[in-house]
C-alpha cells in the first residue's frame, strides 16, 4: 500500500530564503511519526509543506501514492490529510461554535453536525460553556483547545499536529495525549511536532530529527532517546 | 386644521416622503456591508460598479430598444457578476492580505477607472436631462397612494420590495447556509479556511459575483430617481450610504436597511418642518437654503465622530500569515555615490533643457500647461505630507486647496489685501480649518479618516461655497470669482513668463519645507507610527501632535497652492478645480506615481498637466516627427483616458505603497549600485 505521505526532496523557504534543503519523509498508514528538532530547525516549514500551506520550491509531495500538482491546503483535507498549525489558529471574529462548525460541516455533513459538535465540548467542556463566545476573545489555552477540538473530533487519515502542547496546562496535555492515542487506535496516523519530545516518543513510533533543514535521522521511536542525546552533545560541542 | 392633527400629518406625510430615498440608501448600504463582509474590501467602487449596470441598462433597454426583462437581465445578472469575478480574479484576490487602507485606495484607483472605461468601451456617455426609465412597465406614470398623503409609483415600490426582500434573503444565507460563514471565514484568513477543507478562491469568487450583482441591481433600480446619468452621483450616493452601513458597524445587514430607512426619513422629516418653523423665525432662512442639500454629508460626518463604536474595531488578523514572506524591502535609499552625483546632474540637466525649451519655444498654451504643472505639483506635496509621510488617507485635500482660492479671492478682490499676503494667510486658513478637523477625525484612523474627510469635502461643497462670505454668493454667479496676479514693486506677475518664474520659486519652497518636516522629529514620529501605533505608544511616541502638524502642514501647503492656482487662472473655478470628485483624483494620480518622495509629487504634477496633450493626443511624438508648426492631434485620444491609466496604477498601492514609477527606479537605481559596487 502507498504510504499516506510522501516527501520527496523537498526543498521549501519564504522569499528568497530557504528553510529545507531537500527532505524526504514518509508516514504510512496508521503510523506516527514524531518530528523532532530545535527552533528554526524546519519543523513547522515541514509541516505547511505537508499540508499544502506552502508550496515546495523543488520536490514533490505525495498523498496516497498521487502527487499534489498545486499546493491548495482544501485538496489535502479532502484526501484526510488534516494540520493543526502552530499558535493560536482560530478564526478570531467567529463565535467558538462557527469555527467548529466550518470544520464540521464539511467532514460529517449537516445531519452529523450536532453529533460532532457534542464531541468537541465532551473532549474540552470550557468550550461548550462558550460556545457563543467570540474566539478572538478566549484565552489563550482555550484557543488551542478550540484549534484541537477541530481536528481530534474528525479523526481523519493523518492529522500533522504541530506544537499542540503549547500554551496548555499539564493536565490537559495528557489528555490532549490519551484523545491523540485513542484516535490512533481509530486508524489515524500521525505526524507529530512537539517540544515535549518524552510525551512525543511515546506515543509514536518513529521519530525523524530535523536540524538546519535537514533530516539527520530517522529511526524507531524507542532508540529515538538515545540518538538525540548524542546528536545534541556532539553539535553542541561543535557549536 | 387643528396643530396637532397638522403635525401628525406632516410627520406621516415626512415618513413616506422619506421612505423611496431611504430604500436607495438602504439597497446601497445592504450591497457595501455585502461587500464588505463577504470580501474585507472598503469598496467604494461600489458606485462605479452599479453606474456601469445602469448605464448598459439605459443603453440596451432605451437605445437599443431591448425588452425591459432582457436588459435588465445582461446589465444586472450578466455584466455585473462578471465584472465582480473579474475583479476578484485579477486583484483582490492577491490583496486578501494587504491593510484596510491599501484596499481603500485600490477601490478608489477603481471608481476614478471603471466608469471611464466602460464608458469607453460602450461608447457610452454621461445622459442628462432625461428620464431614466426602471424596470417596471410605465413605472414613473402608473401611482399607488394608499394613504391618501403621499403617491408611490411603480418602480419606488418595486425598489422598496427588493431592499426588503434582498434584506430577508440575504440574512437567511448569512445564517442559515454555511456559504455565509465560509465567505466571513475567508475575509478573515484563506489560509485557515482552507485548512478547514473549504476552497477559499471559489468563495471569494461567489462572494464577489454576488455582491456584484447586488451592486448593479441597486444601480439599475435607483437610476429613474436620478434625471441623468453620471458616475459621480453615484459615487456620491454610495458615500452617503456608508452612513447607513456605518450604522451596523458595517456587518449587519438589517441594520443596515434600517439605517438607510432611517436616513431617508430624517431627511425628509426635516425637509418637511424646517420651512415652517422658518416661516415664523426667518433667521432660520439661510440655514434652510443652504442645509438642506447638504444633511446627508452632515449625518455622515456625525455618525462618523460621534459614534463612539466606528474606529475602535480592530483589524482581524490571519492567524496564519507567518506563512508568507516577509514584504520586499522597499528598493535601497542607500546609494553609491557616483550614482547619486549622476541622478543629480542628470536632473538639472534635464529641468535646463525642458526649462530653456519651455522658456524659448513654449507658445501661451504650453506656458500654461507647464505652470499648472508646477503648481499642480505644489498641490500634491500636501498629498506626500498626509499619505506619504503620516499614511493616512485624506479625501478633503480639494477643499484645502479651495480654501486658498476663495481666501485670495475674498482679501484681494473684495478687500483689496496684497495679492501674496492674501496667499500666505489663505494657507494659514486652511492650515486653521486642516487642524481643527484633524482633532475629531483623527481619533478615527485608517478608512474610516478617509471617509470622514471626504463628507467633509462634499460638506463644504454643498453649503460652505454657496455662503457669499466663502464663494463669493450671488455677485460671484455675475462676475465669477476673480482673482488677480500679484504686483511685486517693478515684477508684475500678470506676465505669464514671471508668473512661471514665482510658481517655479513656490515649488522650490515648498519642496524645501517638506524634505526638512520629513527629516526633522515629526517626520521620524510619523514613520515610527506607520510601522506600528502600539509599539510607538509603548515607547513613549504620541501619535497626536505629530498627526496633526502633518494634517495642519498638509492643509497648508494645498492652501497656498490652491491660492497660485486661482491666480494662475485669475479665477477660483471652484467646481472644475476643486470640487470633491475632482480631487479624489488627487489622490490617485499621485499613489500612482509616488506618494513617499518630493519627486514623486512633481511627476504627478506633470503627469496631471501635461500626460493628456503630450501622450494622448500624441504632441510629443508628432513634434519629434513632424516638427513644432504641425502639432495638434496626432491621436485623437479621449482625455479620459488618463482617469483609466492612472486609476488602474493605483491599484498597485497595495503592494508597492512607494508608488509604481518610484518603485521601478529603485529597483532600477539598486541594481546600477549592485554593478558599481562590485566595480569597487
Ligand atoms: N514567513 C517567514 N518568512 C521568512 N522566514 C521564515 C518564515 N517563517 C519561518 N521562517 C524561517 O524559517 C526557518 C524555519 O522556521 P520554522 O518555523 O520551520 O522552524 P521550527 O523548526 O518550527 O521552529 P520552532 O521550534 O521555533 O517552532 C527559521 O529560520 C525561520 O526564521
Ligand atoms: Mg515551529
Amino acid at each position: 500500500m502507498a504510504p499516506i505521505l510522501e516527501l520527496r526532496d523537498v526543498e521549501a523557504g519564504y522569499g528568497p530564503f530557504r528553510a529545507l534543503f531537500g527532505v524526504s519523509l514518509t508516514v504510512e498508514p496508521g503510523e506516527a511519526v514524531a518530528l523532532i528538532g530545535a527552533n528554526g530547525a524546519g519543523k513547522t516549514t515541514l509541516a505547511r509543506v505537508a499540508s499544502g500551506l506552502l508550496a515546495p520550491s523543488s520536490g514533490t509531495v505525495l498523498v496516497d501514492g498521487t502527487g499534489m500538482a498545486e499546493a491548495a491546503a482544501w485538496r489535502f483535507v479532502r484526501t484526510g490529510v488534516v494540520h493543526a498549525p502552530e499558535g493560536r489558529s482560530v478564526f478570531a471574529t467567529l463565535s467558538v461554535e462557527d469555527n467548529l462548525a466550518l470544520s464540521f460541516q464539511r467532514a460529517f455533513g449537516r445531519a452529523g453536525l450536532a453529533g460532532a459538535l457534542r464531541r468537541a465540548y465532551e473532549l474540552f467542556p470550557r468550550l461548550g460553556q462558550r460556545r457563543t463566545q467570540i474566539a478572538g476573545t478566549l484565552s489563550g489555552g482555550e484557543q488551542r483547545m478550540l484549534s484541537l477540538a477541530r481536528v481530534l473530533v474528525e479523526s481523519p487519515r493523518l492529522l500533522i499536529a504541530d506544537e499542540l502542547s503549547l500554551g496548555l496546562a499539564p493536565l490537559v496535555v495528557d489528555q490532549v495525549f490519551a484523545t491523540l492515542g485513542r484516535i490512533r487506535e481509530a486508524g489515524t496516523a500521525l505526524l507529530i511536532v512537539e517540544q515535549q519530545v518524552g510525551h512525543a516518543l511515546e506515543l509514536c513510533d518513529r521519530a525523524a530529527v530535523l536540524e538546519h533543514g535537514l533530516i539527520t535521522w530517522q529511526g524507531p521511536a524507542e532508540s529515538a532517546g538515545a540518538a538525540l542525546e548524542s546528536r545534541l552533545f556532539t553539535t553542541g560541542a561543535a557549536h | 386644521m387643528s396643530g396637532a392633527a397638522g403635525f401628525f400629518e406632516d410627520l406621516f406625510r415626512g415618513l413616506l416622503q422619506g421612505t423611496p430615498p431611504g430604500a436607495v440608501y438602504a439597497l446601497i448600504a445592504l450591497g457595501f456591508v455585502l461587500t464588505y463582509k463577504t470580501s474585507g474590501v472598503f469598496n467604494l467602487a461600489f458606485g462605479a460598479q452599479a453606474y456601469i449596470s445602469a448605464a448598459m441598462y439605459f443603453k440596451t433597454h432605451t437605445l437599443w430598444g431591448w425588452p425591459k426583462w432582457a436588459a435588465l437581465v445582461v446589465s444586472a445578472f450578466v455584466l455585473a457578476p462578471l465584472i465582480g469575478l473579474v475583479l476578484e480574479r485579477l486583484i483582490f484576490r492577491h490583496l486578501r492580505t494587504a491593510s484596510a487602507v491599501s484596499k481603500l485606495v485600490v477601490a478608489i484607483g477603481l471608481s476614478v477607472a471603471l466608469p471611464e472605461l466602460f464608458n469607453q468601451a460602450a461608447r457610452f456617455t454621461a445622459v442628462a436631462g432625461r428620464q431614466i426609465s426602471g424596470i417596471m412597465p410605465d413605472g414613473a406614470g402608473v401611482f399607488y397612494d394608499p394613504f391618501g398623503v403621499y403617491r408611490f409609483n411603480r418602480d419606488e415600490l418595486a425598489m422598496m420590495a427588493v431592499a426588503l426582500i434582498a434584506t430577508l434573503l440575504l440574512a437567511a444565507l448569512f445564517r442559515f447556509t454555511m456559504i455565509g460563514l465560509a465567505m466571513r471565514a475567508v475575509v478573515e484568513s484563506p489560509r485557515m479556511t482552507g485548512l478547514s477543507g473549504i476552497n477559499a478562491d471559489r468563495v471569494s469568487a461567489v462572494a464577489w459575483a454576488l455582491s456584484s450583482t447586488f451592486a448593479g441591481l441597486a444601480g439599475v433600480l435607483i437610476a429613474p430617481r436620478f434625471n441623468s446619468l453620471i458616475s459621480t452621483e453615484f459615487f456620491m450616493l454610495v458615500v452617503i450610504a456608508v452612513a447607513a452601513a456605518a450604522v451596523g458597524k458595517l456587518v449587519s445587514l438589517p441594520r443596515a436597511l434600517l439605517g438607510g430607512l432611517g436616513l431617508g426619513w430624517f431627511i425628509a422629516v426635516f425637509n418637511t418642518f424646517l420651512p415652517r418653523w422658518s416661516g415664523d423665525h426667518t433667521w432660520l432662512r439661510p440655514f434652510q437654503e443652504n442645509l438642506t442639500p447638504s444633511l446627508p454629508f452632515v449625518v455622515l460626518f456625525a455618525v462618523l465622530v460621534l459614534w463612539r463604536a466606528i474606529g475602535r474595531e480592530r483589524e482581524a488578523s490571519d492567524p496564519l500569515s507567518g506563512v508568507d514572506p516577509p514584504p520586499p524591502a522597499l528598493a535601497a535609499l542607500e546609494r553609491h555615490p557616483k550614482l547619486t552625483l549622476f541622478t543629480r546632474l542628470f536632473g538639472v540637466g534635464f529641468i535646463a533643457v525642458v526649462g530653456s525649451v519651455v522658456w524659448f519655444r513654449a507658445g501661451v498654451l504650453w506656458m500654461h500647461l507647464v505652470t499648472t504643472a508646477v503648481i499642480m505639483s505644489v498641490i500634491y506635496l500636501s498629498v506626500t505630507v498626509i499619505t506619504g509621510m503620516a499614511g493616512q488617507i485624506s479625501l478633503c485635500q480639494g477643499t484645502f486647496a479651495a480654501i486658498g482660492g476663495f481666501t485670495i479671492f475674498q482679501m484681494a478682490d473684495r478687500f483689496n489685501l496684497s495679492v501674496l499676503a492674501a496667499a500666505l494667510l489663505g494657507a494659514g486658513v486652511a492650515a486653521a480649518v486642516g487642524a481643527v478637523l484633524s482633532l475629531p477625525v483623527l481619533r478615527l484612523g485608517g478608512v474610516w479618516l478617509a471617509i470622514a474627510t471626504l463628507a467633509f469635502a462634499f460638506f463644504f461643497d454643498a453649503v460652505m461655497v454657496k455662503f457669499s462670505w466663502v464663494g463669493g454668493g450671488t455677485t460671484a454667479l455675475l462676475t465669477g470669482t476673480r482673482v488677480p496676479r500679484p504686483l511685486v514693486g517693478p515684477v508684475d506677475f500678470a506676465s505669464d513668463r514671471a508668473f512661471l518664474v514665482l510658481a517655479v520659486v513656490v515649488l522650490v519652497i515648498v519642496s524645501i519645507v517638506v524634505i526638512q518636516l520629513r527629516e526633522g522629529t515629526v517626520g521620524r514620529t510619523l514613520t515610527a507610527l506607520r510601522g506600528s501605533e502600539v509599539a510607538a505608544a509603548s515607547i513613549g511616541i504620541s501619535a497626536a501632535r505629530a498627526r496633526i502638524v502633518a494634517f495642519a502642514m498638509s492643509a497648508a501647503i494645498a492652501g497656498l497652492g490652491g491660492a497660485l492656482l486661482s491666480m494662475h487662472q485669475q479665477n477660483v473655478n471652484y467646481s472644475t478645480n476643486f470640487g470633491p470628485v475632482n480631487a479624489l483624483f488627487w489622490l490617485v494620480i499621485v499613489v500612482a506615481l509616488g506618494a513617499r518622495t518630493v519627486e514623486g509629487a512633481i511627476q504627478a504634477g506633470a503627469a496631471f498637466a501635461l500626460f493628456e496633450p503630450l501622450i494622448l493626443k500624441g504632441d510629443l511624438l508628432a513634434w519629434i516627427l513632424r516638427g513644432e508648426d504641425h502639432l495638434p492631434g496626432l491621436f485623437p485620444m479621449s482625455g479620459s483616458w488618463r482617469l483609466v491609466l492612472f486609476g488602474l496604477m493605483a491599484i498597485q498601492f497595495a503592494r508597492h505603497p512607494e508608488g509604481l514609477v518610484e518603485h521601478g527606479k529603485r529597483r532600477a537605481s539598486a541594481r546600477i549600485n549592485q554593478w558599481l559596487e562590485a566595480e569597487r
